[in-house]
């Protein structure tokens, strides 16, 4: 029986089928979440920075760039390391994008509002 | 007639990473929207393919190289703080209208010597720091599905759709970073 995901896959055109390969979807939808992990990763150090004098330093990695070097090394890392895990665990199945867009848009969002100096500067000490 | 090395960095963060940006954004844009069934043909498809790749690819890679060059070369030339002197944080700023030797882009801006200037750094430029980098993000993500997926986002509207949406995303996540970044040039250049 087919999947959800495979019903609303079109047919390959005539006389095109070879360019076709049947792939899962489940490594596109790691990815996007992935996408929102690493967004709100970035949202939530920037404003654990102006929350805590201890965090901002420790994410001083390099005095002429000053924390952003920190925030945005991790966000990268934390973003790598969630895409590596998610794209090993869903590698094989058929995860809806759907779903998997809806979750990335809430990460997003959230890292956009962490990232909002309005919105951070309200934690600062 | 010349520029200085940091105003050339500055040209290669902005103009140069920049345009290249903007035209695989354009490339890339265009090629996903027809990237239908019905505008196929079995001597184009290999080709759109390609092309489709090449701008989703060169986005993210141009993504990348702006926020690399901007964070690490051209930031910290903009955040230096020259102007303190004493008690005076902004003694160095004193009758300048730009920045200068002793009165770097966030001292000139924070200090107000040349009218009300403090929320181009503490609003614009320290929201566009932080929020540039969800674009190379998102148009990687964008670039793994292309890649990845292939000629299934021909069959598969809803992949596609979702691709084009990330990727105009990550389109203006930089826009908005772009933008702020040449306002805050032109009220603060780096010299």
């Amino acid at each position: 029986m087919a999947t959800s995901s495979e019903a609303q896959r079109e047919a390959p055109p005539r006389g095109l089928e070879e360019h076709f390969e049947d792939k899962p979807e489940g490594p596109i939808s790691a990815a996007i979440i992935a996408g929102g992990i690493g967004a709100v990763a970035l949202g939530l150090f920037t404003t654990l920075a102006a929350a805590n004098e201890s965090i901002k330093d420790w994410l001083d990695l390099k005095s002429s760039v000053g924390p952003l070097s920190g925030k945005t090394l991790y966000a990268v890392i934390v973003w790598l390391v969630a895409w590596a895990i998610l794209h090993a665990t869903m590698r094989t199945t058929q995860y809806e994008t759907r779903r998997a867009f809806t979750i990335a848009m809430v990460l997003v969002a959230l890292g956009v509002l962490g990232t909002f100096p309005t919105f951070f500067e309200a934690f600062e000490p | 007639m010349e520029f200085t090395a940091r105003e050339w960095w500055g040209v290669i963060h902005g103009m140069g990473l920049g345009a290249l940006f903007l035209l695989a954004f354009a490339g890339g844009l265009a090629e996903f929207h027809s990237l239908k069934a019905a505008e196929i043909t079995p001597e184009g498809i290999v080709r759109r393919m390609r092309r489709l790749r090449i701008g989703v690819v060169g986005m993210a890679i141009a993504a990348w190289g702006t926020v690399f060059t901007g964070t690490w070369i051209v930031y910290p030339w903009y955040r230096v703080g020259l102007s303190a002197s004493g008690a005076d944080e902004f003694a160095g700023c004193a009758g300048a209208h730009v920045p200068t030797e002793t009165c770097s882009p966030r001292d000139f801006l924070l200090s107000g010597v040349s009218g009300d200037t403090d929320q181009w750094h503490k609003f614009a430029f320290e929201w566009k720091e932080h929020v540039a980098w969800i674009s190379p993000i998102l148009a990687t993500v964008v670039a793994f599905i292309v890649v990845y997926y292939g000629t299934n986002l021909i069959r598969h509207e809803r992949v596609r759709r979702t691709a084009i949406t990330l990727f105009v995303m990550a389109f203006l996540f930089a826009a908005i970073a772009g933008a702020i970044g040449a306002f805050v040039t032109k009220v603060a250049p780096v010299k």
